[in-house]
């Protein structure tokens, strides 16, 4: 087996690499510079029933070693992203995540029974923490009994296994975690962004159209590694991680911390490669630690030598 | 569009804080559009992280060079000014759509007005509408006397009038003073307050305007640069600056 083959729930995946949801379409403008048959998933654009426009511009503002954005959930709506944009994916072998957003329980609902059905997607990334949208989004990711909820309603309905995506902005991410576990969830995928602000000095005003927006980049990898390591002591469903990822190395320590497989957002701004790179650095990355396959590497930075001894053998 | 790792070959402050930089790259060609524009990494860190859009102001395509003139002002552009030729320098390109020159024909004629760090792009298109025989003029709006570049190089192709708002250069005042709309198009780059003034001009053929806006991936992806389009009725209906812009025929989209 491939040294860097990873078995999720729903999940077959050729590396344990792929684009965060939002920071690469649907795939298309990336397909422009690579295949996307190489890349281990995509987790795809957050769809919602209804089309979105999203929020106003300025929808980004730089920050030391990170950025602001808030779109605002802006897609096609789920009869079009049924009828183009998963179609057109399907011309690759590559699993799709589809991150499912809402208002409403309900929405989340009819989102998930239908966009489950597609065939080319293999897992579901429940958006309860978008922080860029007034009703919904973070609303259900901060409040424990409507995580549990919108969780169980989506599990009740969904072909795949569903993935929560969890929000940093909360004060007790293990008990978020446990909640949705709780619920039924198959797996978490961490961090979404965390809510921030920057201020234009020659207008006064900030320079979101928004007013705040969620930070990722680089800047919030130390919080990203933080939770993951703290939560996944504390549950028995496996994590995606993402925050700044940009390198093997980062990836590395997200796997260190207690993560099966990454997610790759901002970076594809910043460098379009950034996914085929890592890919193609990881295997010598995993010979120069002495590991032979990735997965070893999961919690390592916690687990007690003993476990470690019995996992590798 | 590509990554290109290109090499600068060389970089000068021709006005007030206003650097041209010269690029090489063997894959630099006829391809590169004027209008377009490339996404340049600052800096080989991550900080800062962001790359910059900036207008493609003259290409050769024999030498492989591509011009780009910006105004070093925050973060990355001035951590741009500061390299010397030989580093390589990280752009994304050629992207977005440009200018509709291939509409234009012998004989035509067509009025270029550029605000400030608007109007670098123009000096490509006055020369490749040149060379299909259009007749171009200037007009050229800019803050101050110290930032004003590139009127020479303008003048090679046709006249140019230059306008500050602080009246130290040219005549006193904003572009919008000058326009004697008898041209058959009207192309545009600049400020925003500047294109919503020109907006309503009618040209015969058409006025086509490049926009401004933040954004994030430069591709497409990302969403961080739309505008609504005008008479979309949905709401839902929107352009991408960077990848179905940042040229825009007037009227098109809501600025
Ligand atoms: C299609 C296009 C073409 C452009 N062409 C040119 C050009 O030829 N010459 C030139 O000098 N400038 C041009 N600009 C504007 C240029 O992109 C900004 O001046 C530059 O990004 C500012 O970066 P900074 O490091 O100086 O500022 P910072 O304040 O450090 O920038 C922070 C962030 O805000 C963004 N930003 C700030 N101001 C602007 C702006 N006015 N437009 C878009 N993004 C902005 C930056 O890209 C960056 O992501 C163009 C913009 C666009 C959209
Ligand atoms: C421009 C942008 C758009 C995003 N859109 C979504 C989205 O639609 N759904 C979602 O779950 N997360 C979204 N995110 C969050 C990312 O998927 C990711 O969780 C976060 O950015 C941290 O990873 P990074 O630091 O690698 O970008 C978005 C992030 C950015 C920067
Ligand atoms: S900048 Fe990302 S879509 Fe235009």
């Amino acid at each position: 087996m491939s040294r860097l083959r990873v078995e999720l729930p729903g999940l077959d995946l050729k590396n344990p690499i792929m684009p965060a949801s939002g920071c690469f379409g649907f795939g298309k403008e990336y397909s422009q510079f690579y295949s996307l048959d190489q890349l281990g998933a995509i987790m795809v654009k957050a769809t919602t029933h209804e089309p979105r426009f999203g929020n106003p511009t300025p929808r980004v503002a730089e920050t030391t070693s990170g950025m602001l954005n808030a779109i605002g959930l802006q897609n096609p709506g789920l009869e079009r992203v049924m009828t183009e944009e998963l179609p057109w994916l399907s011309n690759y072998n590559v699993p799709i995540i589809a991150n499912v957003a809402g208002s409403t329980i309900e929405d989340y609902v009819a989102v998930a029974e239908r966009i489950s059905t597609a065939e080319n997607v293999h897992a579901l990334e429940l958006n309860i923490s978008c922080p860029n949208v007034k009703e919904g989004g973070l609303a259900f990711g901060t409040v424990p009994e409507t995580a549990f909820e919108v969780t169980k309603a989506v599990k009740d309905v969904s072909s795949v296994p569903v993935y929560v995506k969890l929000s940093p902005n909360v004060t007790d991410i293990v008990q978020m975690a446990k909640v949705v576990e709780r619920a039924g969830a198959d797996g978490l995928t961490m961090i979404n962004t965390l809510l921030g602000m920057r201020i234009d000095l020659k207008s006064g005003k900030p320079i979101l159209a928004n007013g705040a927006g969620g930070l990722s980049g680089p800047a919030i990898k130390p919080v990203a590694i933080r939770m993951i390591h703290q939560v996944s002591q504390q549950v028995n469903i496996p994590i995606i991680g993402m925050g700044g990822v940009q390198s093997a190395e980062d990836v590395i320590e997200y796997f260190l911390a207690g993560a099966s497989a990454v997610a790759v957002g901002t970076a594809n701004f910043v460098d379009p490669f950034t996914c085929p790179s890592i890919i193609d650095a990881l295997p010598a990355l995993l010979d120069e630690l002495g590991v032979h396959h990735i997965s070893e590497l999961t919690g390592r930075s916690w687990k007690k030598s003993w476990d470690l001894q019995s996992s590798s053998h | 569009m590509k990554q290109l790792k290109t090499e600068l070959v060389s970089q000068k402050e021709i006005a007030a804080s206003i650097y041209e930089a010269v690029v090489f790259h063997k894959e630099i060609d006829e391809s590169f559009q004027p209008g377009q524009f490339v996404h340049v990494k600052t800096g080989f860190g991550s900080d800062p992280l962001l790359r910059r859009p900036i207008s493609i102001c003259h290409v050769d395509p024999n030498q492989h060079e591509l011009t780009m003139i910006y105004r070093a002002e925050g973060k990355g552009t001035k951590v741009l000014a500061e390299m010397v030729p030989g580093v390589e320098v990280d752009l994304l390109g050629p992207l977005g759509n440009g200018f509709p020159i291939e509409r234009t024909m012998e004989g035509e004629t067509a009025l270029l007005v550029g605000g400030g760090i608007g109007v670098p792009p123009l000096y490509y298109l006055s020369q490749e509408l040149t060379k299909r025989g259009v007749k171009v003029k200037h007009v050229h709006g800019f803050q101050t006397s110290s930032v004003v570049f590139y009127e020479e190089k303008f003048k090679a192709y046709g006249p140019v009038t230059i306008t500050t708002a602080d009246g130290t250069y040219g005549e006193e005042g904003f572009v919008t003073n000058q326009i004697d709309m008898n041209a058959d198009y009207l192309f545009a780059c600049g400020p925003s307050p500047m294109l919503k003034a020109l907006e309503n001009y009618r040209a015969k053929k058409g006025v086509y305007l490049s926009l401004e806006q933040r954004m994030g991936c430069g591709i497409g992806a990302c969403l961080a640069c739309v505008c609504h389009v005008q008479g979309d009725e949905t709401g839902f209906a929107y352009r991408k600056v960077c990848s179905d812009g940042p040229v825009f025929q007037a009227g098109e989209v809501v600025l």
